[in-house]
């Protein structure tokens, strides 16, 4: 028991048994699962695993019929919401690439900034300089700073993946979930966001969701596989893809 | 701080806007005062009153723009809001004809000492003060769409359902008014006004410096909602059109911004109903009624919603053409109006001022490109820019 406590005390995210359905349908089924500090994390799985609303769950959307959901090992993520979630340090980028369209790449990453966020901060907000250093810095790590002054309608698709990647570096989370974040993308662009994530994870943990293979050992870290709403297998991607289930439920013959 | 956020909204076509308005504010109720009856220059006061009247209805626009052109909340009973301002407005203005009704009560207005109210009703003290009489003028749109909108957006209530339970709201309110015991004057509502702050309601004087109110309170207000929206609240607010939960998971409290922007736009819309009703000389629960909230609608859409500009023009224009066609055709007023509404949904998405802003920003692409033909620019921007037009 002794090491599930620590394992629990060191954890930055912590899941236990964690079930929920949806009229009947058990999308989540005693699901428990762990993220370190510092950690990038990739999980993979067929359709309908419930990768996504693992997501849901931990960013406030969906509530858990049962089991615990902790962050830092004391906060309840269970009690709390998408914007409590969202400032406790947890941000989260959709499957569809989700930027405001109608602002520009930079407007958009000076919403995202972690600054006061109500009503009245934002009325009487001003650009400092170090939030401008800050979003020149994303910019950067984002490689957007050519096209900063452009309506974020106009990037190409995966360079919207990669802004809201930089939104996300700009509310400086402790634990970023990505969901399916080289969909569409070209070839070199999958190999640029992993370099990028990566470099990401340097700083914080990443916890990836992808169905690309290719990407999944480029980056090459911990893999966990889910299956009916639980853990099929959790490892390396050499370990958890030569295991039987793993290639029975998931990665076919 | 709040020097910044003023100057800020200082944009080009908001210092015309505002200059016009003051320009207007001076120059009307001059060339009604000062100039002969007889002289080319001379506005009638009728026609004066008739403008200020239309200056409220684009104050009323303005209102809705900022929270369906900004927020995307479609409000279909923004009336209800503008109904409440006038009706405060009215029962100062009730409450100043003292015992020159045709009672002769110097307490209880006309219509109480008909229904046999043998005192005032508690919610009528202090409303023969001035001060308190403006102050329900915010107070009480701003306190409705308050508990409105804290249960409506807290509940995630969006899109059409939110549009339709505005309109319930507003209908809810005009059934209620319409009613003798609630103590408005029931159908008749509120009128045979005398006296605003000690001057005749009807002298010409009074009506130039209503209308110039009106003028200098629509460019107020106009400042104050271009620098609501030229700030970084405004961008959430956009934000929140375009992608909500984004906002959201950013960790922004949506329901906190649409609040705070549904109050404040309601507060508008009271004001435009306390400077209405003096220019008019009537409130009654017909201002409740759900086609008039879907009125102000067509003129936002017409001049172009989200542009704040746009809604003020629509107003102007829309209410301009309804006094022409209701004097003229009056059958034919309520199918220019559909099909106004229909025109501009098929061909002018934008309306008025969003279509011409269009059309320089593909102007100025267009330019581009032969700027990049003649070998001055390099193909990529005017791709970006061409792009951005369209």
């Amino acid at each position: 028991m002794n090491t599930i406590a620590e394992t629990r005390a060191k954890s930055l995210l912590y899941l236990e048994d964690v079930s929920v359905s949806f009229d009947g349908f058990k999308a989540l089924n005693a699901l428990s699962f762990v993220v370190e500090p510092g950690e990038l994390r990739a999980i993979i799985g067929p359709n309908g695993a419930g990768k996504t609303t693992m997501m849901d769950i931990i960013t406030g959307k969906t509530r858990p019929d049962t089991g615990k959901v902790l962050f830092e090992d004391t906060i309840d993520l269970t009690k709390k919401d998408e914007a409590d979630i969202a400032q406790l340090g947890i941000g989260r980028k959709f499957q569809k690439p989700t930027v405001f369209e109608s602002h520009t790449v930079w407007d958009n990453l000076e919403l995202a900034l972690n600054r006061d966020r109500g009503v009245f901060g934002t009325l009487f907000y001003r650009l400092t300089p170090e939030d401008k250093a800050r979003i020149e810095e994303i910019l950067d790590t984002v490689r957007l700073t050519h096209r900063a002054r452009e309506y974020a309608a106009n990037l190409s698709h995966g360079q919207k993946q990669w802004l809201e990647i930089g939104m996300l570096l700009a509310q400086e989370p402790k634990l970023l979930l990505v969901d399916e974040p080289v969909a569409g993308m070209t070839d070199a662009e999958t190999v640029e966001t992993a370099i990028l994530l990566r470099e990401i994870a340097k700083t914080r943990s990443v916890v990836v969701v992808e169905h690309d293979m290719g990407f999944i050992r480029d980056l090459g870290v911990k893999v966990t596989c889910l299956a009916e709403g639980s853990v099929l297998a959790e490892g390396s991607i050499d370990f958890v893809s030569s295991d039987p289930k793993v290639i029975e439920n998931y990665l076919g013959r | 701080m709040i020097s910044g956020f003023i100057f800020r909204a200082l944009e080009g076509k908001i210092i015309v806007a505002i200059a016009m308005l003051l320009g207007i504010a001076a120059l009307v109720p001059a060339l009604n005062l000062l100039t002969a009856p007889d002289s080319a220059l001379h506005i009638p006061t009728y026609a004066m009153s008739l403008f200020g009247k239309y200056l409220c209805y684009a104050l009323l626009a303005l209102a809705l723009d900022l929270v369906w052109g900004y927020c995307g909340i479609l409000s279909l009973g923004h009336g209800a809001f503008f109904a409440l301002g006038g009706y405060a407005m009215g029962m100062y203005l009730m409450r100043q004809i003292g015992p020159r009704g045709v009672y002769g009560n110097p307490v209880l207005p006309d219509f109480m000492v008909f229904l046999n109210y043998k005192e005032l009703p508690w919610f009528w003290y202090g409303m023969d003060w001035f001060v308190v009489a403006i102050a329900m003028v915010l107070l009480v749109p701003g306190l409705l769409a308050f508990v409105f909108g804290w249960f409506a957006f807290r509940s995630r209530v969006n899109g059409v359902y939110l549009s339709i339970i505005t309109q319930a709201m507003t209908y809810a309110l005009m059934l209620a008014f319409f009613r003798n015991d609630m103590g408005f004057g029931g159908n008749n509502g509120l009128t045979d006004f005398k006296d605003i702050l000690g001057f005749q309601v009807q002298a010409d004087g009074t009506r130039a410096v209503l209308f110039a109110l009106s003028a200098i309170v629509l460019a107020l207000c106009l400042l104050i909602s271009s620098a609501i929206v030229r700030s970084k609240f405004g961008k959430v607010l956009v934000g929140v059109r375009d992608a909500e939960s984004r906002v959201r998971f950013l960790g922004f409290r949506v329901e906190n911004i649409k609040l705070f922007t549904f109050v404040v736009s309601a507060m508008m819309a009271g004001i435009a109903g306390a400077l209405f009703v003096p220019q008019v000389g009537i409130i009654n629960p017909g201002e409740f009624a759900p086609a008039n909230s879907i009125e102000i609608v067509v003129w936002t859409a017409v001049g172009g919603r989200g542009t704040l500009i746009g809604p003020i023009i629509g107003a102007v224009l829309v209410n301009a053409g309804k006094s022409f066609f209701t004097g003229a055709f009056p059958e034919f007023w309520l199918y220019a109006l559909g099909s106004l509404f229909i025109f501009v949904t098929l061909f002018l998405p934008r309306g008025i001022v969003g279509t011409v802003q269009h059309g320089f920003k593909a102007r100025e692409a267009m330019k581009a490109a032969t700027d990049a033909e003649n070998g001055r620019a390099d193909v990529g921007t005017v791709a970006q820019t061409v792009q951005a037009a369209e």
